[in-house]
């Protein structure tokens, strides 16, 4: 009798250690697994990131998204040939404006790219320094992410731009050089840029840190 | 081969080329209009600028088949224009030409200048002017001859 009121008495002490602690148990696993899949879709966020920025430096997109008063051309990223100059509107200068030769689609014959309303992008979405270097992937990034310099687009609106807008299509299009030779490409095929743009969306448009 | 049907100072002309024939072509060899100048080929001299529905455009770089239905001016119909008179009025008061070669394209620019910048500051010019090259250098009478089109307009 005596032992079986001790039994109770420690059932009655300890079962509420032994729940709580279970549930604390069962809690920090969850927290646990929530802040894995958390880490996981950050990391997964910031490797597709890795892969837009890729793609946003290479030649056919940075060459006009420079920091300077002129576009670049070419795979070596050389100086605009013939004073081309950016121009108040990112398009020119009056009896110098881009769509003088850049015409609505690429000019095969005469080597010469096309798109419409061919433009260099704005000072403010510049992925350059002015010494014309690439920008970090976090510089970018943020930058990109900046809706007071990306024309207000939040993730949802930058991967609309990434799949359907015309300049940013002509990479994957960019025709033929003066010479005959095709233009590269970027180094991810459009769908695989969509796609990871997408995850990169998903994960909350994360950035890299650092400078 | 292909039939396109273009507008050239205000005419209707009708040419049956290659679609990848450029438009400088078309207009000297076609339609014997040898105002506009051939001079690299590449975009990259200006003397064959033209205007395409107002724009001052690189006909050595623009196939027929990309030029539409969109008016073409050339230096042989730009005096129809009251800002092309006046600038080559003030071409020859200036007397800005030395070999001439890359001269019609220099006007067609000057024109379209003037036209979306009345009045041009020497930065502007520079710019405006900086793709039309002439190696004769007569780039500070231009300048001139610009500032006095800007005069007689105003």
């Amino acid at each position: 009798m005596l032992a079986n009121n001790r039994l109770r008495l420690l059932v009655f002490l300890f079962a509420p250690v032994v729940l709580a602690t279970g549930v604390g148990l069962s809690t920090n696993a969850r927290n646990e697994r929530v802040g894995n899949a958390a880490d996981s879709k950050l990391a997964d966020g910031l490797a597709a990131w890795e892969q837009v920025y890729s793609v946003l430096t290479s030649p056919r997109c940075i060459n006009c998204h420079t920091a300077t008063n002129y576009p670049q051309q070419g795979d070596d990223r050389h100086r605009h040939f013939a004073n081309i100059v950016r121009g108040p509107a990112d398009r020119g200068v009056p009896a110098l404006n881009c769509v003088g030769c850049h015409q609505e689609v690429n000019a095969e014959s005469t080597g010469v790219p096309g798109g419409p309303d061919w433009h260099l992008a704005p000072l403010s979405m510049r992925w350059q320094d002015t010494n014309d270097r690439p920008l970090s992937s976090a510089a970018v990034c943020r930058t990109v992410t900046d809706k007071s310099r990306n024309e207000n687009m939040d993730g949802a609106a930058l991967l609309r731009h990434h799949e359907a807008a015309a300049l940013v299509l002509w990479a994957w299009n960019p025709g033929r050089r003066p010479d005959g030779t095709m233009r590269s490409s970027p180094p991810l095929s459009h769908a695989e840029f969509v796609d990871a743009t997408r995850r990169w969306v998903d994960a909350g448009i994360p950035c890299p840190r650092g400078r | 081969m292909a039939t396109y049907q273009l507008n050239v100072n205000g005419q209707s002309k009708k040419v049956d080329v290659d679609p990848s024939t450029p438009l400088l072509w078309v207009l000297r060899e076609e339609l014997k209009m040898t105002g506009t100048r051939y001079g690299c080929g590449i975009s990259a001299c200006g003397a064959c600028t033209v205007h395409l529905a107002g724009e001052a455009t690189r006909s050595c770089v623009v196939p027929i088949s990309l030029v539409g239905n969109r008016r073409v001016t050339t230096i042989e119909g730009i005096a129809q224009d009251p800002v092309g008179r006046a600038v080559q009025h003030a071409w020859v008061e200036k007397d800005v030409v030395q070999c001439g070669y890359c001269q019609s394209g220099q006007i067609m620019s000057a024109v379209a200048l003037l036209k979306e910048t009345p009045k041009p500051t020497d930065a502007n010019i520079e710019e405006s002017m900086g793709g039309n090259l002439c190696r004769c250098a007569t780039y500070v009478r231009i300048r001139e001859a610009i500032k006095r089109a800007v005069e007689q307009m105003t």
